[in-house]
């Protein structure tokens, strides 16, 4: 691919940001290795060799009387010390490095949960006897997804919105502001309440829900764009070319609002995350028992004796929510034409 | 033959808001009235000073303001009134080449896609027709054919004007409507400019409708003249009838000001006093009589129509039916 010479400049200044640059690459690091979360915290082994026969147990779902005439053809249980023995003198196993899910419970602890930190659980468990680490990493992976799916919905909707209001302007644009305010002004907390009370809302409902109202975040700066765009002399031009408005738009007038856009994004992302993570806290978000982020902190509220809990959920959010931030600052550094222009 | 553009009786108010409502407190009378028509192949010239509502008249044309009232009528069809969808097909036959080479080319657009923009929109050509329709344009324009993989950044405000020519010939239109296509260049990219459209209009048989206020630029390349006046035509006139024998004062005073590159040349100048009275409230009777040096007091109340003076030449003044005074 061939970059023209303002992208690489571009390229250049997010470089330059050293601190923006270093937590993109440990944004990324640890993002991709939570997207793999399964091969690192599972409660299934990673491979079984079992009577000279191969077996995946985290791809596949095998019968536990696979491993011995003894067991049920129920899904087997590799936790259980009868199967564990079952597979090792038949053949051996790999597991992963934790070997535990995010909603194992622990049975071998010998101590009453929340158990502090041991060579078993790195980060010690939480009330319910569930490996903090292993919640961490699949919680991490949650709420990323989470924020990175939020964000581009909402961009999108915000965008297209903003376009329209400022594209169209008078009667399209009065209505639009009006309407943004208005909805703006409603109480979503409440109407989670409200929501949370009728069904309990999972990943997409949560999603859908907090996408009513995050879109309006881009409106603003990308209509004041388009009111902008749409006076252009080039853009006149290409209108008296018999250009079609949803050409305009695109290809003549979009590519000026990119830039406020994409300088919105990791604080979008952040926010996201923090909107899940705040939901969680109080009980509204992700149905019980799901890895998360928020839930971790409150558990950290309810369980002040074991300060391990409230300290991993303090490190581990603050963390994500510094690299993101830092990604931002170099985002906005490398689109800053103060910065680029010579 | 019947005229490829017809306009009658155009007028293009701009409606001014004030006070807390935002209610209509006036109008701005840009255009109040204005006729005439151009011949296929023929290169008609609007002038006149900064605000008199020429640009108007051509963006009310090619429909980039919609006209209070008034026809405008495409080779016999009436334009002022389409629906948005048949507009776009029908702006294939009209393009334009506005003042500024420098806003008007998208700086992200590389030459390639501003000039193929046109063609696909209007699904022209495709693939390798298109590929050579692009180099056509660059040879008519005397562009380099390296110049399509380039950024509008990369020229100089002549070649830019040339690229914004290309475009509007890209849909192969009728009539291309130059507004102020020379005004912002220096003098000697300004005569090849000039040159190259009188060139493209011989070579293409294409009709020219060239918005100016520089008498000189339009002496070398049109073949009549209507000369505007806080929104009105005040003469009309085939290009040597105009040039000397101009009938209207205005057209005179106009043509009095055009720089003499022989600074000994006796020089008979006719100075106008005064500004342009505002189109918000245009004046009474004659709109020129706040400043013509002939007025009397028909001038005050009486509006003067077109009235014909030579063969093609029609010209807006009570003098006309004077002539002993208006010699």
């Amino acid at each position: 691919m061939r970059l023209s010479p303002l992208t690489r400049r571009r390229l250049a200044a997010f470089r330059a940001h050293r601190r923006g640059y270093m937590a993109f690459w440990v944004f990324l690091v640890l993002f991709t290795l939570s997207l793999f979360a399964e091969f690192i915290a599972n409660d299934r082994p990673l491979l079984v060799h079992y009577d000279g026969h191969w077996y995946v147990p985290v791809l596949h779902d095998y019968p536990e009387n696979t491993f011995g005439r003894s067991f049920l053809p129920t899904e087997a249980d590799y936790t259980m010390p009868a199967v564990q023995r079952a597979i090792r003198a038949h053949g051996w196993m790999i597991w992963p490095a934790i070997p535990y899910c995010y909603d194992t419970i622990a049975k071998d602890v010998g101590q009453p949960s929340p158990a502090p930190p041991s060579w078993k659980h790195p980060l010690g468990t939480d009330d319910e006897a569930r490996d903090v680490l292993a919640r961490v990493i699949y919680g991490f992976r949650t709420s990323v997804l989470f924020g990175f799916v939020l964000t581009a919905v909402s961009s999108m909707i915000g965008v297209a919105a903003g376009a329209l209001q400022g594209f169209y302007g008078g009667l399209t644009d009065l209505l639009g502001q009006r309407f943004t305010e208005i909805w703006s002004g409603m109480p979503q907390l409440y109407l989670l309440l409200i929501l949370g009370s009728i069904i309990t809302p999972g990943f997409w409902v949560l999603l859908g829900f907090l996408l009513m109202f995050s879109w309006m975040t881009l409106t603003g700066v990308v209509r004041a764009e388009f009111l902008r765009g749409r006076g252009l002399e080039y853009v006149r031009a290409a209108r008296a070319l018999g250009v079609s408005d949803p050409m305009l738009m695109l290809r003549h007038i979009l590519p000026n609002a990119t830039i406020a856009t994409l300088t919105y994004l990791p604080f979008i992302l952040s926010g996201s995350v923090t909107v899940l993570a705040s939901l969680d806290f109080l009980g509204f978000g992700l149905p019980p028992g799901a890895a998360s982020l928020g839930e971790l902190v409150s558990q950290g509220r309810n369980n002040l004796q074991a300060p391990w809990l409230g300290f991993t959920a303090f490190f581990v959010l603050g963390g994500l929510l510094t690299l993101l931030v830092f990604i931002g600052e170099a985002v906005r550094a490398a689109f800053d034409p103060r910065r680029i222009v010579e | 033959m019947s005229p490829l553009l017809e306009v009658t009786n155009l007028r293009k108010h701009f409606p001014l808001h004030g006070g807390v409502l935002g209610r209509t407190t006036g109008y701005v009378y840009a255009v109040d009235g204005v006729s005439f028509d151009i011949a296929r192949g023929e290169t008609l010239s609007l002038v006149g000073e900064s605000g008199c509502g020429k640009s108007t008249v051509g963006r009310a044309i090619l429909r980039l303001v919609a006209p209070t009232s008034g026809e405008v009528l495409l080779d016999g069809e009436r334009i002022d009134n389409l629906p948005n969808a048949q507009l776009r097909r029908l702006r294939q036959r009209m393009q334009v080449v506005f003042q500024d080479p420098f806003s008007s080319l998208s700086p992200r657009m590389k030459v390639r896609d501003i000039l193929a923009e046109p063609l696909r929109n209007f699904d022209l050509a495709r693939g390798a027709a298109l590929e050579a329709r692009l180099v056509a344009l660059l040879d008519k324009v005397r562009l380099p054919r390296d110049a399509l993989d380039r950024f509008p950044h990369e020229f100089s405000g002549g070649q830019r004007q040339r690229i914004c020519i290309a475009r509007a010939l890209a849909p192969e239109p009728d009539l291309i409507v130059c507004d102020e296509a020379v005004s912002a260049l220096d003098v000697s990219v300004k005569a090849q400019i000039v040159n190259l459209l009188a060139d493209l209009q011989d070579e293409l048989g294409l009709t020219l409708l060239f918005i100016s206020h520089d008498l000189a630029i339009v002496e070398h390349l049109t073949h009549r003249v209507a000369v505007m006046y806080l929104g009105k035509l005040v003469e009309i006139a085939d290009r040597r009838t105009l040039f000397t024998a101009p009938r209207h004062p205005y057209t005179r005073a106009l043509l009095s000001a055009v720089p003499v590159p022989d600074p000994t040349a006796p020089r008979n100048r006719m100075i106008l006093t005064g500004d342009v009275p505002s189109p918000i409230r245009p004046p009474s009777g004659c709109r020129f009589h706040t400043r013509c040096p002939f007025v009397f007091d028909r001038c005050r109340t009486e509006e003067p129509l077109l009235r014909p003076g030579a063969p093609g030449q029609l010209a807006a003044c009570h003098l006309e039916e004077m002539p002993a005074v208006a010699a």
